[in-house]
């Protein structure tokens, strides 16, 4: 068993995502968010930054949008333009990847 | 060829790394162990050599084990990963999977534990990373059905591929029906043998099953299989789309814009050539999808969620979703009804088929 207590070490936090919404105005600053203060501030404000750019982007490209929904395996983004800035929230999808992957048939 | 599987372990504790060292080299396949002491550094040394299996731990200093994850993931899709870890925390193993990784488990405390960990390795490095059906790796499906009409079974098989689902009726050896979500009988058949990857499953029989096809299953695999050679011939692109002929592009993207509720499509390069149909001027749009791509794409990365899936966009004169695969990108015009679950369901679709 000596040989297994190598396997622990002290912990460092890693980034915990967590579902919330936030408001930003045209110039990206963050009005108000329902996220908790352990969410990373720089990162509300990136998340924030390349919404308002898309949108921005889009009405340059002649393609005005009212709605993004940005999609990754832990996370959904859904922004909704406001003008000129935006309502953004944040869905995590915890519960529903972990059952799925947990079938034995699966490994 | 590869004689011994190469495996990486990521660790920034020296200490554990010889452990691991020592410990993965008595597995049975005899695993050639390189060890790295930070993320950056096993990606350095996935770059140059190819490895079979990367074992890493999550908490590590300046590149953790989701960002490292997320990196491989997409750069090395055929690696097959694990997460050694000791944390207990549900969202972590669930993002982890999320990424994609093959196996989370938590630090071996017993023996009885160490003993399955490492024979769920010795399962992952034994994996083929050649298509195949999960559950039966390696065996197509040709071999499945040959499978089941040779020993004279019964049974309902059924085949999923991403968003795709079908399903193929053998009754006493008999390949009697064949259903997909389009199409019925030996059309359904051979689309459901078109796909290279995928999940299947054994359900019971259904004796009262109608027949429609009524071919022998040796004809119809047969006929099949020529299918897939004349397609072969006119279709070797890694990138190619559904119907896509030799040297060009443009079947493939008509193709693509023929599904039903697309109004437009929009395909762009590597080298950022830009083919579309259904767009007048495509320039612009095709400027704002690989800027939004590469947006999104790199804040995935800082948010450690995973790969870029899709991104789609409502407006009041288009709707429109934007992917990308390899280093080709996708931005697809739906019709203006659709909301933005459906439009994310249909693109899914496109994407399977355009990978298949």
């Amino acid at each position: 068993m000596g040989l297994l207590s190598f396997f622990s070490k002290p912990a460092r936090p890693l980034l915990q995502l967590h579902s919330g919404s936030f408001s930003l105005d045209r110039g990206g600053s963050v009005l108000a968010t329902t996220l908790p203060s352990s969410f990373p501030p720089e990162l509300i404000v990136e998340i924030g930054r390349c919404v308002v750019e898309t949108f921005q982007a889009a009405h340059a490209a002649q393609l005005p949008l009212d709605e993004l929904g940005v999609y990754y395996p832990g996370l959904t983004i859904t922004a909704r333009e406001l003008r000129g800035g935006a309502l953004v929230f944040l869905t995590t999808s915890t519960s529903s990847v972990s059952t799925h992957k947990l079938k034995t048939s699966d490994l | 060829m590869e004689t011994r599987p190469k495996a990486l372990l990521v660790d920034d504790d020296p200490d554990l790394l010889e452990v691991y060292r020592e410990t993965f080299a008595a597995l049975p396949s005899q695993p050639e162990i390189h060890t790295a002491p930070s993320g950056a550094r096993a990606i350095a040394m996935l770059e140059a050599v190819p490895y079979r299996l990367l074992v890493t731990d999550l908490k590590m200093p300046k590149m953790d084990g989701l960002q490292l994850l997320s990196i491989v993931r997409r750069k090395f899709p055929e690696l097959r990963t694990v997460v050694l870890t000791s944390m207990v925390d549900e969202q972590f193993r669930s993002r982890v999977y999320a990424l994609g990784v093959d196996l989370y488990w938590h630090k071996p405390g017993t023996e009885p534990e160490m003993k399955q960990f490492m024979e769920c390795l010795e399962s992952l490095l034994g994996r083929e990373s050649e298509p195949g059906f999960r559950g039966m790796q390696s065996k197509s499906l040709v071999d499945l059905v040959q499978l089941e009409c040779i020993s004279q079974s019964s049974s309902m098989l059924r085949v999923t591929n991403g968003p795709f689902i079908g399903s193929i009726w053998v009754n006493d050896g008999e390949l009697i029906d064949a259903e997909t979500e389009a199409a019925r009988g030996e059309e359904a058949f051979q689309e459901i043998l078109s796909w290279r990857t995928g999940n299947f499953e054994f359900l019971p029989p259904e004796p009262g099953r109608a027949r429609t096809i009524f071919k022998s299953y040796n004809a119809l695999l047969l006929e099949t299989a020529q299918a897939f050679d004349e397609a072969g011939n006119t279709d070797n692109s890694a990138n190619a789309m559904p119907g896509q002929a030799a040297g060009g592009d443009t079947n493939g993207l008509t193709t693509l814009s023929q599904h039903d509720g697309v109004e437009f499509v929009l395909r762009i390069t590597a080298e950022t050539k830009v083919d579309s149909r259904g767009l007048e001027n495509p320039e612009r749009l095709a400027s704002w999808t690989r800027q939004s791509l590469e947006r999104f794409r790199t804040l995935g990365e800082a948010l450690q969620a995973g790969t870029l899936e899709q991104v789609t966009g409502l407006g009041g004169r288009r709707n429109v979703a934007l992917a990308q695969k390899g280093h080709v990108a996708l931005c697809v015009g739906w019709r203006q009804t659709f909301g933005a679950g459906e439009i994310r369901d249909r693109m899914r679709k496109i994407l399977t088929l355009w990978g298949s």
